[in-house]
């Protein structure tokens, strides 16, 4: 990939981005920053990309082990603790 | 194969975009929720399918052991301390990206590869911006779960020092990025960068980390975006830069809500000046009993509550849960109104509150309530100080000047419960206590009600 796709890329997902989240009710903030949390541990691919290569140096695969582990420490408990916190946004109706 | 992992990124990466917008509303909420897992899941089985992939026994066993602390974590942590489980995995994620970032140069140096420049650039970005904010969450961390000082720590040319240092780490990049073969410069530039995390983050007061939390999200999404580049991957690319994004708009939330700018928030050791300011002159004020407040909530037609991080403190949600149903039972209205910085972190306090099941249907954002404090007959004050301060509104001499605030002092009777009169955070004196239809309620948040609700028989089948 060359830089200017990259750049461009990255320029509509911030623009994407701003549009979502400005909509996004302040009610849910705090979820709303686990999961995004969660999302951008999608890190984990370059982490996996570092750790497998073949002939991957001890250094890279120490480093990528950490990174991996991380990053999943941060993808599982990231949307697992969002759902708890949604679980418990509840309407009135809703109620007993 | 590499194609294929390529069509299963731009599936992943429309789920991520459909799982933000979901967020938009509680009843979609949810399915935010899986289409996040499913992209995640998505992106990882691309990756394995489309790369020749070695050194199996080192990725699943960073996989079991990272889904062994996750799991845990996602399920004890109480609500109140979300904001420090959020830090800690801004910390994880950043130090994820930044270590990717030192793996890979190490290894471009070793094979003797040259990088082409953009690709160094991206680099640098991601472990400057990966290490620093790393040690920077985990002060944030600390400070919220209390191990660290709250208030500001400073010293003298503290802006001083935190520049030079920055500029010596910016420097030192600009020279990696022209002669990546300095390899003895890398471990330097990420000592400073760690060490710049840590000064970045200490001169910031207890009161401004709902903005720095805002501001760490954006920077380890950015990261997150920066090694997208350096590795050419344009899932990561879209996925740093939604999470960027999203830390970027929050904390311009959080520093509109206290009127502050960014350079204030990082730079202005906020709370630390103004305790001087407090007046020392008593003024009159009128305190009232658990039973004045019971007679009085009871005779109200329409009660708003404003929570503040007090009321998390004092364990008292459940307490006002009760209170909430009692009044509603009586046909009283009551809602609760919201102040964008309650809590520890943007949002904290509707997750606090719809902990104890109070309905999200009944709390009220700042703009969405304000217009109708006029029309109240009682607003109920339980742990917030500032946000409710009329100074803000009139005195162009007080710090807060400027910062928009509920309109409280409207409502036709305002009790407020409260340990003291000691000022709050920002250590300013409150005129909302000492106004004529103001009623002090001495105590304990979680006690005090609970005496209201003594006060207050439950009636059957009103």
């Amino acid at each position: 990939m060359d830089l200017s796709t990259g750049l461009f890329i990255f320029m509509l997902a911030t623009f994407l981005g701003l549009e979502i989240i400005r909509k996004v009710s302040p009610l849910l903030h705090t979820p709303l920053m686990s999961l995004t949390n969660a999302i951008s541990a999608i890190s984990v691919v370059g982490a996996i990309l570092i750790t497998g290569a073949q002939g991957a140096t001890m250094l890279s695969k120490v480093l990528g082990f950490i990174a991996i582990t991380a990053a999943v420490t941060n993808i599982v408990s990231g949307f697992l603790i969002t759902d708890r916190m949604l679980k418990m946004f509840k309407k009135r109706e809703a109620r007993k | 194969m590499e194609h294929l992992g390529n069509y299963i990124y731009i599936v992943s990466a429309g789920l991520f975009i459909l799982s933000l917008k979901w967020m938009n509303s509680p009843a979609t909420a949810r399915r935010s929720v899986f289409a996040g897992e499913t992209g995640m899941l998505l992106a990882i089985v691309g990756t394995l399918l489309s790369h020749h992939i070695f050194n199996w026994e080192w990725i699943l066993g960073a996989f079991f052991i990272g889904s062994a602390v996750g799991v845990p974590i996602a399920y004890i942590m109480p609500m109140t301390a979300v904001p420090q489980r959020t830090a800690m995995s801004h910390a994880c994620g950043a130090l994820a990206a930044a270590l990717v970032g030192t793996a890979e140069f190490y290894r471009a140096n070793q094979s003797h590869e040259i990088l082409p420049t953009f690709v160094m650039v991206a680099l640098v970005l991601e472990t400057l911006l990966g290490f620093l904010t790393f040690t920077g969450s985990l002060m944030a961390m600390g400070k919220l779960q209390e191990v660290l000082p709250q208030r500001p720590i400073t010293y003298r040319n503290q802006n001083a020092v935190n520049f030079t240092l920055f500029a010596i780490a910016a420097g030192l990049g600009i020279r990696l990025i022209l002669v990546p073969t300095d390899v003895w410069i890398f471990p330097i530039f990420v000592g400073l960068a760690l060490v710049f995390g840590v000064l970045l983050i200490i001169p910031i007061g207890g009161a401004d980390m709902p903005t720095v939390i805002a501001l760490l999200n954006s920077y380890a999404g950015l990261s997150a975006c920066a090694m997208g580049f350096a590795l050419g991957n344009s899932l990561l690319i879209v996925a740093g830069a939604l999470d960027g994004s999203s830390g970027l708009i929050l904390s311009i939330i959080m520093c509109k809500a206290m009127n502050r700018s960014f350079t204030n928030v990082l730079f202005g050791a906020f709370g630390q000046i103004q305790t001087s300011h407090a007046q020392a002159q008593q003024r009159p004020y009128r305190s009232a009993s658990a039973e004045e407040a019971a007679s009085i909530l009871e005779a109200a037609g329409s009660v708003i509550i404003v929570p503040g991080y007090g009321l998390a403190v004092a364990q008292a949600q459940h307490k006002i849960r009760e209170l909430y149903d009692n009044l509603m039972r009586r046909g009283i209205d009551v809602k609760f109104a919201i102040h964008p910085v309650a809590g520890r972190m943007p949002g904290h306090m509707n997750v606090l509150l719809a902990e104890a099941d109070i309905p999200y249907d009944r709390l009220f954002a700042m703009e969405d309530i304000n217009g109708e404090f006029a029309q109240c007959d009682v607003a109920l004050v339980i742990g917030a100080n500032d946000v409710t301060n009329p100074a803000a509104r009139t005195d162009k001499s007080s710090p807060i000047y400027g910062m928009p605030i509920l309109d409280v002092d409207k409502a036709h009777t305002v009790m407020v419960i409260k340990r003291s009169m000691n000022p709050g955070f920002a250590g300013i004196d409150n005129d909302l206590y000492y106004m004529d239809k103001t009623l002090m309620l001495f105590g304990d948040a979680k006690a005090f009600v609970s005496e209201i609700l003594k006060e207050l028989p439950a009636k059957v089948g009103v």
